[in-house]
């Protein structure tokens, strides 16, 4: 199954189903180069149906793993360092 | 404290009311939305298809029509290996229904008071969103200067080409510069390379007049317009940017 580089704007449905906040706007801190930026303007590697990775432009760093199977979600944040709404 | 929590998105079946052809590629699809509760330029829906055989796929695509329309477009691009677009251009018929949800995305949006100078630079169909925020313009009789760079392959490809000329004719300050990268007809005076550095620094507006930008289209082109906007001293968080898959569709 083939990768898709999009953008966080893309992966922003997905990414609604699991937080609460608008997502694109949200500002990120990358918890590998200490990047910030928003989420929409973050990169997203989109294995389709079964997630979503969103990487830092900067290092590629993974910010946020999202894996969805069967209506159960895992979710995996170790890569931000924090998110502050939009 | 009250907890301002936003609605859930749901999933709901819509029905076709109008499919419009644009191009020989692209197909414009009208969708009857009771009880749409209204969107910003610039978002899109999430469309997810299952096929008989239960195979399911999930896309995304922009809003075409603006806020004050009353009505919700999307416009399809149809990719010869895609696995859902060509179902949407040559399937998909009126009074056929669509599961999808929206609108999404905060980040990639225009409203009126955002302000401007607005300079849109689109690439194929990345003018979708774009052009949501033009109607957007129009449809509010903004006076926000806007200027619209979009890349075509060819005249015959220029996704509402008609609208366009139209609204730049009104003399309401929308101007529209085409470019076409593969094959131009007669007598073409206009640009006819890729979106690079020189041809930005003809078209944008100057950086001390502090402009908006939007970029939409394929991954390279709004990563080079994007840098070469920041390169002629756009403020970057003044530099919007959507990409569009290469592949997938």
């Amino acid at each position: 199954m083939d990768e898709l580089r999009l953008d966080g704007n893309a992966a922003a449905g997905t990414l609604g189903e699991v937080f609460s906040f608008e997502v694109t706007t949200a500002e990120y801190a990358c918890g590998g180069c200490g990047r910030t930026g928003r989420l929409g303007g973050a990169m997203v590697y989109e294995v389709r149906e079964l997630g979503v990775v969103v990487r830092c432009p900067s290092c590629d760093n993974a910010l946020i793993r999202v894996a969805h199977n069967r209506g159960r979600y895992l979710v995996d944040l170790r890569g931000t360092r924090y998110l502050t709404t939009g | 404290m009250v907890a301002v929590r936003p609605r859930r998105l749901l999933w709901r079946l819509e029905e076709v009311v109008e499919v419009v052809p644009e191009t020989p590629r692209t197909k414009s699809l009208v969708l009857d939305v009771l009880g749409w509760e209204g969107h910003k330029a610039g978002q899109h829906v999430d469309v997810w298809l299952t096929a008989p055989d239960g195979y399911q796929a999930q896309r995304s695509y922009s809003i075409g029509s603006a806020p004050e329309d009353g009505r919700l477009m999307v416009t399809v691009d149809r990719l010869e290996e895609g696995e859902v677009s060509p179902y949407l251009t040559d399937v998909l018929e009126v009074g056929d229904r669509l599961e999808l949800r929206g609108p999404i995305g905060g980040y990639f949006t225009w409203e009126e008071g955002d302000g401007g100078p607005l300079l849109l630079v689109g690439g194929g169909s990345g003018v979708v969103p774009l052009m949501a925020m033009i109607r957007h313009r129009a449809a509010v009789g903004s006076g926000v200067p806007a200027r619209l760079l979009y890349s075509s392959r060819s005249y015959e490809e220029i996704i509402y080409r008609k609208e366009l000329e139209n609204l730049a004719a009104r003399g309401g300050s929308l101007e529209v510069i085409d470019t076409l990268t593969r094959s131009k007809p007669e007598g073409w005076s206009g640009y006819h390379t890729r979106i690079d550095a020189q041809m930005l620094k003809e078209v944008a507006w100057p950086p001390n007049e502090s402009p908006l930008d939007f970029v939409c289209g394929p991954t390279p082109l709004v990563e080079a317009v994007g840098t070469a906007l920041v390169d002629l001293g756009h403020d970057p968080a003044r530099v919007k940017t959507e990409r569009f898959g290469a592949t997938g569709g």
